[in-house]
């Protein structure tokens, strides 16, 4: 090689360098990067539009998936600010491993509902039909925190009256697909492909209302969804997320939440 | 097929070696970290838990079937590619090789539209008796709707690779385009056809995306290795290591099997072009 190409070679590994390397005084970051359960989606971009509003220049970017994948994605390094998911399991999990800081909240509750296609395919009209051989229904599977709360939810349902003790067994064996978040529930019911799902109350939209019918389940037995948020160890922007979190907590924050047909996060104190 | 090797010229190692390490560390690196982190009694325990059983049959059996529907469905398409001439042949060209390209979720909820119960064909389908989401079918379907280019486009390369003057000699000698077809073009290009075979179950056994979304995801029915490894990168580490490193040798055996199979001297019969 000539020495004017390696000197052209030296200029270009220098700015290569310089543009990749972080600047030394490193300003407050502009970007919050925010790991949120599927479920939260359509709450937290609203959220996030009011706190963008409050704090110019700052852009919110979501990685929305169902709790034990973004829990499996910060195990292995996956760079987050903020950690917000659909159970106490997931966020134990991740604290476990040292990937928090400070002890996670509960800003939010949720309940569960089943939905069938407004077609109804599946001519179902009250929960006990879900025991009916042959139907397609599909929950989430059990890593997924509303695939769990849809299994507590349907032994519970057998303890009540006018339900068989196995109901629970007869129902879980119409189970036709385990998906990976309750977005993909709600998809396959709205698509007309499964005959039932349980997704959470806040799931069902004025759009997605459109398309499916509810068939609400009593309080006695519905499992309550518990929401805790964390502020990610390795954030550089730890002012930035703990605004997130107090707007989360706020009353414009839960009243944001309870307009998505959440629950407050008071409610776990009776 | 010589040809690129005989204009090779002397140029110095070194430095061409030099420039394709950083391609091979990129295509060495994950290979060799997914089995740095084995260990055999892991391998061994993994193997013989019962959803990873169910999920190595499932997934041989529905990537040989998808593999035999594509052959049969697929084997008239590249005579016809390979032998006419016809207005929109480009246009059809084009939409054999679109699975090989579109994102396999796309692909999977194209197939949803089309064959799923409120799909287009669902109420012809429906009037079987048959609804294919969350069946092993919808599983076969998948598998080789993504697959099938690759079978295609090597038939009709072998197709067309046969030598004309032999197709010619049988027909003077009274053969029809049948017993052409039958007795010349096939076996001439048996290699081509395997290969092409090949290709496709190797590309159906790690079908993934397509299959999530038009089949589910249900152990036993419709979790195939790559969804099994997509589950357990969720809960069990050890087994997505264990089923990574399966998958990644027996997709590297069939291409190497391939590559063997393919420098042997019958690829398109001696009159082969060089």
């Amino acid at each position: 090689m000539t020495r004017r190409g390696i000197r052209w070679l030296v200029a270009i590994g220098l700015i290569v360098i310089a543009a990749f390397a972080p600047s030394v005084h490193a300003a407050e970051p502009t970007t919050l990067r925010v790991f949120a359960a599927a479920s939260l989606d359509a709450p937290l971009r609203e959220l996030a539009r009011a706190f963008e509003q409050s704090e110019p220049g700052v852009r919110v970017r979501f990685n929305l998936a169902g709790s034990q994948q973004l829990a499996a994605q910060l195990q292995q390094g996956a760079q987050a600010d903020v950690f917000a998911t659909a159970d106490e399991r997931w966020m134990a999990f991740a604290d476990s491993l040292g990937l928090l800081v400070g002890a996670p909240r509960v800003f939010a509750h949720n309940s569960l509902t089943v939905i069938v296609p407004r077609t109804n395919p599946g001519r179902i009209a009250r929960l006990q039909d879900l025991a009916r051989p042959g139907l397609k229904l599909v929950l989430a599977a059990s890593a997924v925190p509303v695939g769990q709360y849809a299994r507590e939810m349907l032994v519970d349902l057998g303890a009540e009256p006018g339900f068989p003790p196995d109901y629970a067994r007869r129902v879980l064996a119409n189970l036709v697909s385990e998906e990976e978040n309750v977005r993909a529930v709600v998809n396959k019911v709205q698509l007309g492909e499964a005959d039932a799902g349980v997704v959470y109350v806040s799931d069902v939209t004025p759009v997605l209302r459109r398309y499916v019918k509810e068939l609400p389940i009593p309080a006695s037995a519905n499992a309550v969804a518990t929401y805790p948020v964390a502020i990610v160890r390795g954030t550089r922007a730890t002012a930035l997320a703990n605004r997130f979190v107090a707007l989360l907590l706020s009353t414009k924050g839960q009243t944001i939440l309870s307009r998505h047909r959440m629950l407050p996060a008071t409610s776990e104190q009776p | 097929m010589n040809g690129i090797h005989g204009a090779r010229r002397s140029t110095r190692p070194g430095w061409l070696a030099l420039t394709v390490v950083p391609a091979l560390v990129l295509l060495l690196l994950p290979i060799a970290a997914v089995y740095l982190r084995l260990d055999v009694r892991t391998v061994l325990a993994k193997l013989a838990e019962p959803e990873i059983v169910d999920a190595l049959k499932l997934s041989l059996i529905t990537s040989i079937l998808a593999t035999v529907v594509v052959i049969v469905l697929g084997t008239p398409l590249a005579y016809l590619l390979a032998t006419r001439r016809f207005r929109g042949r480009r246009w059809l060209e084009a939409l054999v090789d679109l699975p090989m390209v579109l994102p396999p979720t796309v692909a999977g909820f194209a197939l949803l539209m089309a064959f799923g119960r409120a799909g287009l064909a669902g109420g012809a389908l429906g009037a079987f008796g048959v609804s294919l989401p969350f069946t092993t079918a919808a599983v076969i379907v998948a598998q080789a709707f993504m697959a099938a280019p690759f079978y295609v486009s090597a038939a009709r390369a072998g197709f067309q690779g046969v030598d004309v003057r032999l197709l010619e000699a049988a027909a003077s000698l009274g053969a029809d385009e049948r017993s052409r077809f039958v007795r010349v073009m096939v076996p001439l290009a048996a290699p081509a056809l395997a290969a092409g075979a090949t290709m496709t179950f190797a590309r159906a056994l790690g079908e993934f995306g397509a299959t999530i979304t038009f089949a589910g995801n249900l152990p036993g029915s419709t979790r195939t290795l790559p969804l099994a490894v997509y589950v357990a990168l969720q809960s069990d580490l050890d087994a997505a290591l264990v089923l990574s490193a399966l998958l990644l040798a027996v997709s590297f055996a069939l291409l190497l099997s391939l590559r063997g199979a393919l420098s042997r001297p019958v690829w398109m019969g001696s009159d082969a072009p060089r």
